[in-house]
């Protein structure tokens, strides 16, 4: 897709999860603010997945490690087809499908998350699948910088270089701030990038709220051939609404009326 | 009278890997998945046979249950392998989202269950699998008593498209009666010994003593015990239930499994919420640290034992409650 076109999916679905999290009057703000960049790009760009072949063996996997930010997920499915965008008016009232964490029920969510340190154990387990059969389908996963210190991501950083998973990308939506406070004071992960080099994986940067770079990096898999790959996206918590941006508040802040008309003002710039 | 053949005496976990082995033979789409468990499930011969077909995550249970759930949505039929210990505590997350909430078919092998690792002690026993599993939604729980059932239940988990988990020990166990019941289904029970005085109802490694308990009150005693293999823990075997509750005979369930929250108290529930007031005794290990011991002696002492079991049979009767 055209880096303008994916511009203004990104402007679009910001929209989007704001006037869903609104209505529904719950939601993770912050985050899906943060990643929707890195969805747009995986879901118009970079994957091979159609919600008219989404039982194909040979698509493109995407699992959502930090499944709480949900809504980025949604409005993204909505837009590509998986199902009628107006579903979204029942996220999370009662008896809906649409929960606040992703679920198999609906259609296009790859797997169950939500409990964190999940998405990468599952994300190499498809990914040796695709191996073991010559498949050239690829796998990728977003993870919170906030679910870094699950010792199970850690366990999955060491099985993915043993089998040489340079099938399986994982996208860390690096914000810099978790709900108790910035990621650096709460539970220092870096050096991140010395970490999983000498993990055995192939490391990159990127700004993780600029489609073309995320666009030109995603197109360049694998990185180095039998390493898995990682990539560490810098993002803003809360990205494209001056009033969220940094702030722990809109970790799941849901935002008032007036606050919700400045915002969308904004996003309509 | 039912016929015990002693004389074929294997373990389950030797029967599972054995099973496995002739399955995969011609099903590429098997794969054990293991925790440096390899030795302990009996899967080094498979390992050398089909090398393709085992992935080694390393002492990593968490890992293991959930790249076996990422293995599992793309079609394979994944056994994840690992002391029921360590996979039902601390893969308890894993087994609860990624395998039965996402609905991923995997079967889970738990071995070495129980306190078949003995004088290893409480950090090697599985006394609470049947309970933290029973409350997950979407997941069968068998426990195997002898080879037949270990067969058929390794051969149906692997036909079968559903998160299961399967328990079990390692102490060779002579083949129970086929004679009174030669098929085997998930969430029917076998009747192994008929008898109309009482019930007696084992799972897994504590059908064989219930068994041999019923032959010694019937030998010292004229008492006639119907002896029951509960393999499936989950779903229970309702219609043999409330058969048992219309006939109201005394009851005793025996587990090798805490007397909290496995067979037993999944069996009082249903009576008891039925209104069938059957006198019940729930026989496994008690709420106290585990004595030290083998698994044989840690059975004795709990009386999960031939003596231990026809005694508790006697005590039903000298408590007033009519047996015979």
């Amino acid at each position: 897709m055209l880096t303008s076109e994916l511009k203004d999916k990104s402007k679009l679905y910001r929209k989007k999860i704001l006037q869903y999290i609104y209505q529904a009057k719950a939601g993770h703000t912050g985050g899906s603010l943060s990643c929707i960049d890195i969805l747009n790009v995986l879901y118009n760009d970079t994957m091979n997945v159609d919600p008219n072949h989404f039982k194909s063996p040979d698509r493109d996997r995407y699992i959502q490690s930090k499944g709480h930010s949900v809504e980025a997920l949604y409005v993204v499915l909505a837009d590509k087809g998986f199902f009628p965008e107006s579903d979204l008016n029942t996220l999370c009232q009662y008896q809906s499908h649409y929960i606040g964490h992703p679920t198999r029920k609906v259609h296009g969510v790859e797997q169950n998350t939500g409990a964190l340190g999940h998405g990468l154990p599952l994300s190499v387990g498809t990914a040796i699948s695709a191996k073991l059969d010559d498949k050239t389908f690829r796998v990728f996963t977003v993870l919170g910088d906030g679910e870094l210190p699950e010792g199970s991501n850690w366990e999955a950083f060491l099985t993915a270089s043993h089998y040489k998973l340079d099938n399986l990308c994982a996208i860390l939506d690096y914000n810099k701030l978790q709900i108790t406070g910035t990621t650096a004071e709460v539970c220092n992960t870096e050096p991140i990038a010395d970490k999983l080099k000498s993990f055995g994986w192939a490391v990159r940067e990127v700004d993780g709220n600029d489609v073309e770079q995320l666009k030109n990096l995603l197109n360049s898999l694998p990185f180095e051939k039998g390493k898995p790959n990682f990539i560490i996206a810098h993002t803003v918590k809360g990205k494209g609404v001056r009033f969220m941006e940094n702030q722990v508040k809109w970790h799941h802040g849901v935002p008032s009326e007036s606050q919700f008309q400045i915002a969308m003002a904004e996003l309509s710039n | 009278m039912a016929i015990i053949d002693n004389s074929i005496g294997k373990a389950n976990i030797d029967v599972f890997a054995e099973t496995l082995e002739s399955i995969a033979k011609f099903d590429k789409n098997i794969i054990a998945v293991t925790s440096d468990s390899r030795g302990s499930g009996k899967l080094t011969l498979f390992g050398q046979q089909f090398p393709k077909q085992i992935i080694e995550v390393g002492i990593a249970e968490q890992n293991l249950v959930g790249v076996a759930a990422g293995l599992a949505s793309t079609g394979k039929k994944v056994f994840a392998v690992s002391p029921a210990c360590f996979l039902t505590a601390r893969a308890l997350e894993q087994i609860k989202n990624d395998v039965a909430y996402s609905d991923n078919p995997v079967k889970l092998i738990g071995i070495s269950a129980g306190v078949s690792y003995g004088a290893l002690g409480s950090t090697h026993h599985s006394l609470h699998d049947f309970a933290v599993l029973r409350a997950i939604h979407n997941l069968i729980i068998v426990a195997p008593a002898d080879a037949f059932e270990t067969e058929q239940a390794i051969r149906q988990a692997t036909a079968l498209n559903r998160p299961i988990y399967l328990r079990f020990g390692k102490k060779n166990m002579p083949i129970l009666s086929q004679n009174l019941s030669n098929t085997f289904e998930f969430g029917k029970s076998r009747v192994i010994r008929e008898g109309n005085d009482l019930t007696l109802i084992g799972t897994g490694e504590t059908v064989y003593p219930a068994y041999q308990a019923a032959e010694k009150l019937a030998k010292e005693q004229g008492i006639q015990a119907k002896v029951v293999s509960m393999h499936t823990i989950k779903p229970l075997d309702y219609e043999l239930l409330k058969q048992l509750g219309s006939e109201g005979k005394p009851i005793i369930t025996i587990e090798e499994h805490s007397i909290y929250g496995g067979l037993g108290e999944a069996c009082a529930s249903f009576l008891m919420q039925n209104h069938f007031h059957n006198s019940l005794k729930i026989m496994g290990i008690p709420d106290e640290y585990t004595v030290t011991g083998s698994q044989i002696e840690i059975f004795k002492h709990y009386q999960l034992s031939e003596n231990g079991i026809a005694k508790e049979a006697l005590k039903l009767r000298y408590a007033g409650i009519r047996i015979k």
